[in-house]
């Protein structure tokens, strides 16, 4: 019999299981298959900071959450549809997340004893009631895995490993996702152990076939393709897409890339994928620590290439003193910061926007740079490119405000046309520029402020250069107090001059009043909650800014055009303290630091009681 | 790779417009000769000669020559350089630093250049205190040493900068000294013959804070009793008429100095810079310790073996398609990689 198909326009799934159950993976197969239906689609995984927390516990549980959608998908969704549960403790840890009346599926083998007790239960949940709000399917997932590959031969443990295929399998049926991909990337993955490729192959099948036997699941449901422009897609994290932009970044400017970077969480990503991409002229150097990573990557600098480093916020506290040797030098260098929730190791695997006060102030001297955030993790590529752009055009630290939120978390992303990406090509110093044939190499460019960068080897312009201040033009130590006057406030120009687009505004309805001004990783649960209330009636405006240092030209216009404006943040109010000292604004702050982004439900709430007491 | 060109340079072509601003008498003076009229010898362009220095004393010298040069921050010259040494194998990149620089705050960059085998010449000036800051211990101060901060006695035991390097595995290790240049241009010569991390001690003498630190090694009168000068495939004798030599200790592990007279002529160790066990350098950087009673100065150890920045280029270039790929396609290609779908 066919089962009936209803159809939905979005849908959040969230799979959870214990730290070694392969729930991202099993989470990325099903966002892989979905995007080639065309859904837009937001992804969210959340796992612990260890690497094998204690199996079966909450603070082993691991999860990844996917919302995918007929129309745009701005976040990963404020509350799973669905649930899979691989166990007890990742039913624990995400119940309280799940909306009333949604669908749960767990395995039903793992509930037992023990695996009920570790996590607190006194009785199996799917027997006292305390699910009756919820559509529970308990499916033996163990027990039917083992038996589909009782006959491949491989071990129980294997075999019992691929039950997250089966899961996968069941819900590719459920949503009717397209699975040739998967099939394929599981004969990639255990391509050395074939019989391994086989048990999961047959462990997806076996669930996929088990959806359409069973009488459990009455319904399966279709989400339409979103309607997006048209183009090649592929579906992209964060990280991938800085990596990526970075690689554009030296294809364009026609430099080899430098990347100096110490591993640290989550940033190590970059790392791993732009060491795969030597054939680009890609240098990737592990360095011994994060100071050092920053220094080859200005020595690198130094030497005519694209120097980039990569860190999180401990890193860049530890790159200071380097990051403020380059704003001396005046040297294009790429600061990457995947800011994770602080202070000190703080929650390493968890989101936050703190550390926008350090990268505006937090080096000794007045050492202004220029600040970026990427909005989405598509985004991400495009920003990556701005700030190479920056950095090489004006000579100077730029740093990217990442976070883990778009860092790992995944959307659709339009794949550019490469030739029309920003020319970012540069002119090294070929000749003296100074009389009687002497270099100068502190003499600017009128326009850019930028002084010349003349790299080692080139003749007749051999020149010294350091972080003792500098005589205007010779570049010559000099402690005379009006010329480091001068320079202080020459390189403060030069950064303030810096042109960037000027903010834009979306605001559908004439009488608007209250404005939402967001930076970097917010951009998603904003746009989704102005749009609701845009849709419940309510006139909200709203304005992002990817441009935090400097800041665009029209934004104290923009701010100066409504009664209120609220800036949400994933910190204490670290914007809107800046733009209450730069445009004395009293804007109004909503902060949040939790270690998980702001859901759609959230801002709504907060922005419409500024829009009731406005 | 590094432009060979004839060249008729001099020592004051190296030297730079800026004014030398060193304390009167201070041994940085005799090094920065020394190291002007070396650089000509090494047939390359001055545009292709960098020096990146940290912070002290020491690391003002890049100001004063007339080649590329940086004067960085206190301890990071060596995560610098190796930045520029990957991305640039045209040019020849020195260090220079200090005991402090190089030993204290910047210990972790030069044991990782060390033992990655970066193609660095490190010149360490070592006069055994801190000069820019006025007069504290540093790390290669003697244990009980008087100064600014410790006014009862250093109570830090001091590193064996040599016996450091050498834990590292540099390839190459030599000590010399400010005020014998003959001696420390030859061994300039053979770190920059040296493919690999050169580490060059260089000892000298701050006449403000701590004069005198080296002075068993400079009297004319007695230094010939503490000073071993090493010489490749030479038997290690030293002292007036060679009445000391070094040689290996009956059921010892490392090296000893005895009166040669009591030593068979058999047993005196003949010095071999190329044994690829740094066992053996090791042992005579131990002959040596905070009193000088017998430094060994000269080449320890030179050895084969590869070069982090070699190894990393050689990585991307074997990844860099040959004959003329197009970037633009390259890129193209990448980023329509994995999963990827069309829509309308």
């Amino acid at each position: 019999m066919q089962t009936p198909v209803r159809r939905l326009d979005r849908v959040v799934i969230r799979f959870a299981g214990d730290s070694g159950d392969g729930m991202q993976l099993t989470g990325d197969r099903f966002t892989s298959e979905t995007a080639q239906l065309g859904n837009d689609i937001a992804t969210l995984p959340n796992f612990p900071a260890e690497i094998r927390a204690p199996a079966g516990t909450l603070p082993g549980v691991s999860s990844f959450q996917l919302h995918f959608s007929a129309v745009d998908a701005l976040t990963p969704g404020d509350a799973p549809d669905v649930l899979v549960a691989m166990n007890p403790a990742a039913l624990r840890a995400n119940l309280a997340d799940l909306r009333r009346g949604a669908a749960i599926i767990v395995d039903t083998d793992e509930f037992t004893g023990r695996q009920l007790t570790k996590v607190g239960y006194r009785a199996n949940p799917l027997e006292d009631g305390s699910l009756d709000g919820y559509e529970v399917h308990p499916v033996a997932l163990t027990t039917l895995t083992l038996g589909a590959l009782a006959e491949t031969g491989v071990s129980k443990r294997d075999a019992a490993r691929a039950r997250n295929m089966f899961a996968l399998g069941l819900l590719s049926w459920i949503y009717a996702r397209p699975f040739a991909s998967t099939l394929r990337f599981l004969e990639r993955k255990f391509a050395t152990r074939p019989e391994l490729a086989a048990a999961n192959v047959t462990a997806f099948r076996a669930g996929w076939n088990y959806g359409e036997t069973t009488e459990d699941f009455t319904v399966r449901y279709e989400v339409a393709p979103a309607p997006m422009p048209p183009g090649r897609y592929r579906n992209i994290t964060g990280n991938a897409a800085l990596a990526l932009g970075l690689v554009a970044a030296g294809v364009r400017s026609e430099l080899p890339v430098f990347l100096g970077a110490y591993p640290i969480t989550p940033a190590s990503d970059i790392l791993h994928e732009l060491s795969k991409h030597k054939r680009f002229g890609v240098t990737t150097m592990q360095a011994e620590d994060e100071i050092a990573a920053v220094g080859a990557a200005l020595g690198a600098s130094y030497g005519g290439a694209l120097g980039v480093t990569t860190t999180s916020g401990p890193g860049v506290a530890l790159k200071g003193e380097t990051i403020s040797l380059a704003v001396a030098l005046e040297l294009p260098l790429v600061v990457i910061d995947v800011q994770r929730a602080g202070p000190s190791t703080g929650m390493p695997t968890k989101t936050e926007q703190a550390d926008l006060d350090m990268a505006l102030f937090g080096r000794h001297g007045e050492a202004p740079l220029a600040v970026i955030a990427p909005a989405t993790p598509a985004d991400c590529f495009a920003a990556a490119i701005e700030a190479a752009r920056i950095a090489l055009t004006y000579r100077t630290p730029v740093i990217l405000l990442s976070d883990n939120y778009v860092a790992n978390g995944s959307e659709p992303w339009l794949l550019p046309d490469v030739s029309r990406l920003p020319d970012l090509r540069v002119s090294f110093a070929r000749e003296p520029n100074g009389p009687d044939g002497r270099f100068l190499p502190y003499l600017r460019d009128p326009q850019t402020l930028a002084r010349p960068w003349a790299v080692p080897g080139t003749p007749g312009l051999a020149h010294r250069i350091g972080g003792l201040e500098k005589a205007d033009g010779t570049g010559d130590i000099s402690y005379d107090p009006a010329n480091h006057d001068l320079m202080v406030r020459t390189r403060a120009a030069r950064i303030a001059s810096i042109p960037v687009p000027d903010v834009e505004v979306e605001d559908p309805d004439p009488d608007t009043r209250v404005l939402v001004l967001g930076w970097g990783s917010t951009y998603g649960p904003v746009t989704a909650a102005c749009r609701a209330l845009r849709r419940r009636g309510h006139a909200v405006a709203q304005a992002h800014l990817r441009h935090l240092n400097p800041l665009p030209a029209n934004l104290g216009d923009v701010l100066a055009r409504y009664d209120r404006v609220v800036v949400p943040e994933m910190n204490l109010g670290q914007l809107a303290r800046v733009l209450r000292a730069r445009y004395l604004v009293d804007v109004v702050s909503h902060t949040k630091v939790e270690g998980s982004p702001f859901t759609t439900g959230e801002l709504e709430n907060a922005f419409e009681r500024v829009i009731g007491d406005a | 790779m590094m432009p060979e060109v004839a060249l008729s340079l001099t020592a004051r072509d190296f030297r730079s417009d800026q004014e030398v601003r060193w304390c009167p008498g201070c041994g940085d003076y005799a090094i920065l000769a020394a190291v002007q009229g070396f650089l000509p010898e090494l047939g390359i362009p001055r545009e292709n000669i960098v020096f990146i220095s940290g912070i002290g004393c020491s690391s003002r010298f890049p100001y004063y020559l007339d080649t590329y040069g940086m004067h960085s921050i206190h301890g990071r010259a060596p995560a610098i350089a190796t930045g520029l040494c990957v991305s640039r194998p045209d040019l020849s990149v020195w260090v220079v630093t200090g005991d402090g620089d190089a030993l204290s705050i910047g210990g972790n960059h030069l044991i990782h250049a060390l033992r990655r085998n970066v193609n660095l010449k490190i010149l360490m000036f070592n006069n055994r205190i801190y000069g820019l800051t006025k007069g504290q211990y540093s790390p290669t101060s003697e244990l009980g040493k008087t100064t600014k901060s410790t006014p009862v006695g250093s109570p830090d035991t001091p590193f064996n900068p040599l016996s450091l390097a050498l834990g590292a595995e540099a390839s190459f290790v030599a000590r010399t000294l400010d005020a014998d240049r003959q001696h420390l241009q030859s061994v300039l010569r053979a770190a920059a013959a040296h493919r690999g991390s050169a580490f060059v001690e260089i000892y000298q003498n701050c006449n403000i804070f701590n004069d005198g630190a080296f002075a068993p090694l400079k009297d004319p009168d007695v230094r010939d009793d503490h000073l071993i000068r090493l010489t490749h495939g030479g038997p290690i004798r030293f002292g007036t008429d060679g009445r000391f030599c070094v040689t290996h200790p009956p059921g010892g592990f490392g090296l000893a100095v005895r009166p040669t007279a009591q030593v068979p002529p058999g047993e005196i160790v003949v010095h071999d810079e190329s044994v690829t066990d740094p066992a053996y350098a090791f042992a005579l950087s131990r002959l040596s310790g905070s009193d000088l009673r017998t430094t060994p100065v000269g080449v320890f150890r030179a050895v084969d073996r590869p070069c982090y920045d070699d190894t990393v280029r050689a990585q991307v270039a074997h990844a860099t398609p040959t004959g003329p790929g197009d970037p633009t396609r390259m890129l193209t290609d990448l980023l329509d990689s994995g999963d990827t779908w069309t829509i309308g």
